[in-house]
């Protein structure tokens, strides 16, 4: 027998582990996208879920409200400090404000804010979700005549749709302001420079843009969220594995995200 | 009232349920028994809509449930009731809260009225005056009595219990079995007990059907169980190690598997 045909089982063996990997990924992204859609045609149906929309929103926006503020002041901090020594070399000093309010409002503020969200809250509504299903909470809904997800998808993927943007808006402020802090009270950068560069450069274009990746990333973080949570198995290790999914597929999307929205921005 | 034909359920590969045909009668008790793995909650999810068969159907009244829009699904179970296994009560709500919730989300009711129907609820089930507890700091008995009020807040027509004596002592036991004859008997209810609690389903039902292997190998009145000639239904009965039902489920040779290699598993076919 040659090497050939004793390799050709291995092969297809292969191949066949291919195929079923991404058939099953398919179905998967297929059965949240049917999920997350079904999910939000509810928000034109009776009961209406302000109440628990609202406490969705305070839950993911104030609660974040804290690390997002950290974040952004020591992005902007490290960003001006950087940019500082690069512009430096150029004698270009008095272009840092508009570097510094450029790579936050374009990539910086929506990437790391849509991070922060995901790390806080995405994983609490993943988890949260997970253990409503082994507690069977889920189930009682439905017996109780309450639709699980008009009621617990619906309003977290509103919630984190809205909060998203809001909580990235100041990341970008705090975070061009820490900058303007470091570049002009500690690295000396004439302020009047900082500013008047910052506006005659940031344009409406570029805030528009970072908005509708902020928009997009909540959007997505809810419906990932939601998704994982309510379709984990019902056991411990269950909820545990997929919050941890949760993480990094909507980490890894948001970047994915990020690079398809940035080339049609450009 | 609820019936299913040629009901069967495989998770993956595994049957849960091999093809049942079952009759739940009207205004009467129903209790389906059997060891663990038997079957039991399974059947119970199909008959109330919380799963898709693999094959066959569930009819409420005239309506096949599993084939209905999920719209028409929620309003058929307006009429619905059930208490949970472990109690799947809603974690960020009190006691008053949770039994409340039903009559919150499908009336206009005002809430004072509300509120003296929680209270005559949880005065039913012995648990008046603990109304602001939350679930987390319930004992197991406790709140599943919450739960059984909770399943009763709306009056429903059918009531589906699942475990309803397990993990409770004999007094809440005895409570838990006397509240689901009386108020079946005095709301004309449609009641499917599912329990392995022998004593507990036998006293209370109006006809028992017995799983084993996810097959029902007998139905009938409690007295025609007692009565039955089936080894297995006898073993069931009597709670014997030894008979037709295996307490053992391996299907490979002790002998073999203890003289293995540890941490080697040996499947056979």
């Amino acid at each position: 027998m040659s090497d050939t045909s004793m390799n050709q089982p291995a092969i297809l063996n292969l191949f066949g582990r291919m195929g079923r990997y991404t058939l099953t990924r398919l179905e998967r992204i297929g059965d949240a996208t049917r999920l997350g859609l079904h999910a939000l045609v509810l928000i034109f149906v009776r009961p209406w879920q302000g109440k628990h929309f609202v406490l969705q929103l305070y839950a993911l926006g104030v609660g974040s409200l804290i690390i997002i503020a950290i974040t952004g002041a020591f992005t902007g901090m490290v960003l001006a400090l950087q940019g500082y020594y690069t512009l430096a070399k150029f004698g270009s000093e008095s272009l840092l404000g508009a570097g510094v309010a450029l790579s936050i409002i374009r990539e910086l503020g929506p990437v790391l804010g849509a991070f922060m969200v995901i790390g806080r809250a995405g994983s609490s509504i993943t988890a949260e979700i997970g253990i409503m299903r082994v507690t069977e909470q889920v189930d009682a809904l439905e017996m109780m005549a309450v639709n699980p997800k008009q009621r617990i998808l619906l309003p977290r993927i509103i919630a984190t749709t809205i909060a998203v943007p809001l909580l990235i808006a100041l990341f970008d402020v705090i975070g061009i302001w820490s900058g303007y802090v470091v570049g002009v009270e500690l690295l000396n950068v004439n302020p009047g420079a900082y500013i008047a560069e910052m506006v005659a450069k940031v344009t409406m274009h570029d805030i528009y843009g970072g908005w509708v990746k902020s928009v997009v990333f909540g959007f997505m973080i809810g419906m990932i969220c939601t998704y994982m949570g309510y379709r984990s198995e019902p056991t411990t290790e269950g909820v545990a594995k997929a919050t941890t999914q949760a993480v990094v597929i909507a980490s890894v999307g948001v970047l994915i995200m990020d690079y398809i929205l940035t080339s049609f921005f450009l | 009232m609820i019936r299913g034909e040629n009901l069967s359920k495989l998770y993956g590969d595994m049957p849960a349920l091999s093809p049942t045909n079952v009759r739940i009668r009207e205004h009467a008790i129903t209790a389906i028994m059997g060891g663990s793995g038997s079957g039991k909650t399974t059947l119970l999810r199909l008959l109330s809509g919380l799963e898709k068969p693999s094959s066959g159907h569930v009819w409420f009244r005239d309506e096949e449930i599993s084939a209905i829009s999920e719209n028409r699904l929620y309003e058929l179970r307006e009429q619905m009731g059930m208490l949970f296994q472990y109690s799947a009560l809603l974690n960020s709500l009190n006691v008053y809260d949770n039994v409340a919730f039903p009559l919150h989300e499908h009336t206009e009711l005002d809430e004072d009225i509300i509120r003296t129907l929680v209270t005559m609820k949880l005065e039913q089930v012995g648990l008046r005056g603990f109304e602001a507890m939350m679930p987390s700091e319930l004992s197991g008995g406790m709140a599943k009595r919450v739960a059984f009020a909770r399943a009763m807040a709306m009056d429903p027509k059918v009531v589906f219990f699942d475990e309803p004596t397990s993990g409770l002592d004999p007094i809440s036991a005895g409570v838990i079995t006397t509240l689901i004859k009386d108020t079946t008997e005095k709301n004309h209810m449609t009641s499917l007990v599912v329990t392995h609690d022998v004593h507990a389903g036998l006293a209370i039902a109006d006809h028992v059907i017995l799983l084993w292997q996810g097959k029902i190998i007998a139905e009938g009145s409690s007295d025609e169980i007692r009565q039955s000639d089936d080894e297995r239904v006898q073993q069931f009965l009597e709670g014997r190690p030894d008979g037709p039902i295996p307490f053992s489920r391996s299907t490979t040779s002790y002998v073999d598997d203890i003289t293995h290699k540890p941490g080697t598993v040996r499947m056979e076919a």
